[in-house]
């Protein structure tokens, strides 16, 4: 049963790495950079919700609110800080990143990096460097098994957010018209803009739609962990990207796949091995795997031509 | 001598100008700081910046020579800077001369970094790209989970080693006897460590690494690496022993980045794993990319500016490191930008083709 625990744990922090693995993962696919600033656009997502929701239950709900109005303004919240991501994403890549296209990934990367230092310290101005006590948006647990299995309801919220995302980012590559543009922009770009597909508009799509995914991520992840810092998102930014290379960079399956099963070693690594080692743990893990298979899990195994 | 100078190879030049720049500073700062022109906080910065250049010229040989990404060149410093530190703790009653126990504490530092080097570049650089790069971004977080971990003591039995992997461990649990040091303490790092780094012994160790690097860079084995950087498969056809290679100048980079490690650790009473994390290797690779990838006095000047920008910002206070993005994205833009590179190679109409500045 306590083994049974672990494992739910690790599936739902699995599920937050997978969603920040995902934005990783189609930006490096269509843009083939490394969005170092990833990390910090979580965390401005967790502050816009935690200011949104503390006005809200503050000055709008009254004192006794229903819980339908509860979630309905939650849910707002959330969907404001998915705006102001998305917002935020369009506009770091139009402004830091666009210019340089044709430049060599070091630069891109050192610019990503500067963007990264940018938004923490603008959050830290802005908003203080005291953390904030982020409220979980469900509270309560699910208790099975007369009491020996307990589920909060964030841990299942964050696995179907997980899974819903992944299904409908599936959906929208696969099937719309701007997936299938995305798709032939990682391919090929010069051959994707001959066929008439607006290069520079998709990659915008592409950091707007991980941004709002970055998003959901971060009111996830203060759930999970209800602590709000100016450098909250910059560890669970690197282990999603770990979680991207574990599964493969670039394949959306694998990013989930990757995300799930950092999460469950790493809660695993907590409970039977070390607190303290269990970062070394999952990076230990992820080097054997990047040995034995140099492409990730799921990704592909591109042959080097001469 | 006149006709000496004048056949040198503009490239010989340009190394020998590296070595005569950084003794007219070191010259010039010595006599600045004997004059009492230099304020605490910039003496304060001296031993720092060596370390840093020794850190990001030894980086700029991964990065730039060898042109594989590393994102974990702080975990060799860390394992310098602790390895450093036990040397001279341990032998502070047997080697009672300071000198004598940096430099013995920086040879250490240096051999402890290059065997990890070699271990972890193995595996490791079988692998291209990204992929190379976040593993050794992993190996970095593993260096520094595992001296979170590390006891150390000493007494006159030698030294005392445990692993604190479930928590319980404590200082205790190593049986010091009489007369002990407690040197590395988990997760709290070292402290109450002897401050026996000098500028002097900072700026010995800057030459070092420069004539290590640029001698290897202009060798034989120098021109093997860049090959192999350059177009890997027509080395290897050309029959360059990539692996063997590889290994040289990654070993000798990490063997660097450990004796600047243990020269920072020994200017601080404590050190702790944390400092040199994953934003210590994010930092050294800014100094390296914006000095220009593969040149070594850029690496130089740029570790220089950027250490002391922040400091200069320090006037907006709140706003400085807001400022210090700010720049290092403009810069980033700027250097890129096909306007401003007509305009600057305008104001400066022979602009010499970089070695690799591609970046």
């Amino acid at each position: 049963m306590e083994f049974l625990s672990y494992l739910i744990t690790g599936i739902s922090l699995g599920s937050i790495y997978a969603i920040i693995a995902l934005g990783y993962t189609m930006v490096y696919g269509i843009a083939k950079m490394l969005n170092f600033a990833h990390g910090d656009v979580i965390m401005v997502g967790g502050y816009v919700a935690f200011y949104s929701m503390t006005y809200a239950s503050g000055s709008l709900l009254g004192d006794s609110p229903s819980a339908v109005a509860t979630g309905l303004s939650t849910l707002v919240c959330v969907l404001l800080a998915m705006a102001v991501c998305t917002v935020l994403g369009i506009v770091i890549e139009g402004l830091a990143y666009r210019p340089l296209r044709e430049a060599g990934s070091l630069a891109v990367l050192i610019t990503a990096i500067g963007v990264s230092y940018f938004l923490q310290n603008a959050a830290q101005l802005l908003f203080g460097a005291n953390p904030k006590n982020f409220t979980p948006v469900i509270s309560g647990q699910l208790t099975l098994f007369g009491g020996q299995l307990r589920i909060s309801y964030v841990a299942l919220l964050t696995v179907a957010a997980c899974i819903v995302i992944m299904v409908c980012l599936t959906l929208f590559t696969s099937r719309s018209k701007m997936g299938k543009a995305m798709r032939a922009c990682s391919e090929d770009k010069g051959a994707a803009q001959l066929m008439g597909i607006h290069v520079n508009r998709t990659i915008s799509m592409t950091f707007a739609i991980g941004s709002a995914l970055a998003a959901i991520a971060g009111v996830l992840l203060c759930s999970y962990s209800p602590v709000l810092l100016p450098t909250t998102g910059s560890m669970p930014g690197i282990k999603a990207f770990t979680a991207a290379v574990f599964g493969g960079i670039g394949s959306i399956p694998g990013a989930f796949l990757g995300g799930i099963l950092l999460g469950i070693i790493e809660s695993m690594a907590q409970a039977y091995i070390s607190t303290q080692l269990s970062n070394a743990i999952l990076f230990a893990v992820l080097i054997v795997v990047l040995l034995v298979k140099p492409s990730g899990l799921l990704g592909k195994y591109v042959p080097e031509k001469v | 001598m006149k006709n000496y100078f004048k056949n040198m190879k503009t490239i010989t030049k340009v190394d020998y100008a590296t070595y005569l720049g950084v003794i007219a500073a070191f010259v010039i700062v010595t006599l600045l700081q004997s004059a009492g022109m230099l304020t605490r906080s910039m003496t304060g910065m001296l031993v720092p910046i060596c370390c840093y250049i020794c850190m990001a010229v030894s980086l700029n040989l991964t990065v730039g020579i060898l042109g594989e990404l590393s994102l974990g060149h702080a975990g060799f410093m860390s394992v310098g800077a602790f390895s450093g530190v036990i040397v001279s703790m341990s032998l502070q009653s047997s080697v009672p001369n300071e000198l004598v126990r940096l430099v013995l504490a920086l040879v250490m530092g240096a051999i402890l970094a290059a065997v990890v080097g070699f271990v972890v570049g193995i595996p490791v650089l079988r692998l291209r790209g990204d992929y190379l790069a976040i593993v050794t971004l992993a190996f970095g977080e593993i260096i520094k989970g595992i001296i979170n971990c590390l006891l150390v003591g000493w007494d006159e039995n030698g030294l005392h080693i445990a692993l604190n992997i479930d928590g319980t461990k404590t200082m205790d649990s190593l049986h010091l006897g009489e007369n002990s040091i407690q040197i590395i303490k988990g997760a709290q790092g070292a402290a109450g460590n002897h401050r026996i780094a000098t500028f002097t012994a900072g700026f010995v160790l800057v030459m070092i690494t420069l004539i290590i690097v640029l001698n290897l860079v202009r060798s034989r084995t120098g021109r093997a690496v860049m090959a192999i950087r350059d177009n890997r498969i027509a080395a290897e056809s050309v029959g360059i022993n990539v692996t063997k290679y590889k290994l040289i100048a990654f070993v000798t980079s990490a063997a660097l980045a450990g004796a600047s490690g243990a020269l920072f650790g020994l200017n601080y009473s404590s050190v702790s794993a944390d400092q040199f994390d994953f934003n210590t290797s994010i930092l050294v690779l800014v100094y390296v990319v914006l000095g220009g990838l593969g040149n070594i006095w850029g690496s130089i000047i740029a570790t220089v500016v950027l250490y002391v920008l922040p400091e200069a910002l320090r006037e907006f206070s709140d706003y400085r490191m807001l400022a210090y993005a700010v720049v290092l994205i403009l810069v980033m833009l700027a250097t890129n930008n096909e306007c401003f590179k007509a305009a600057l190679s305008r104001v400066i109409p022979k602009r010499r083709k970089g070695a690799a500045a591609n970046g």
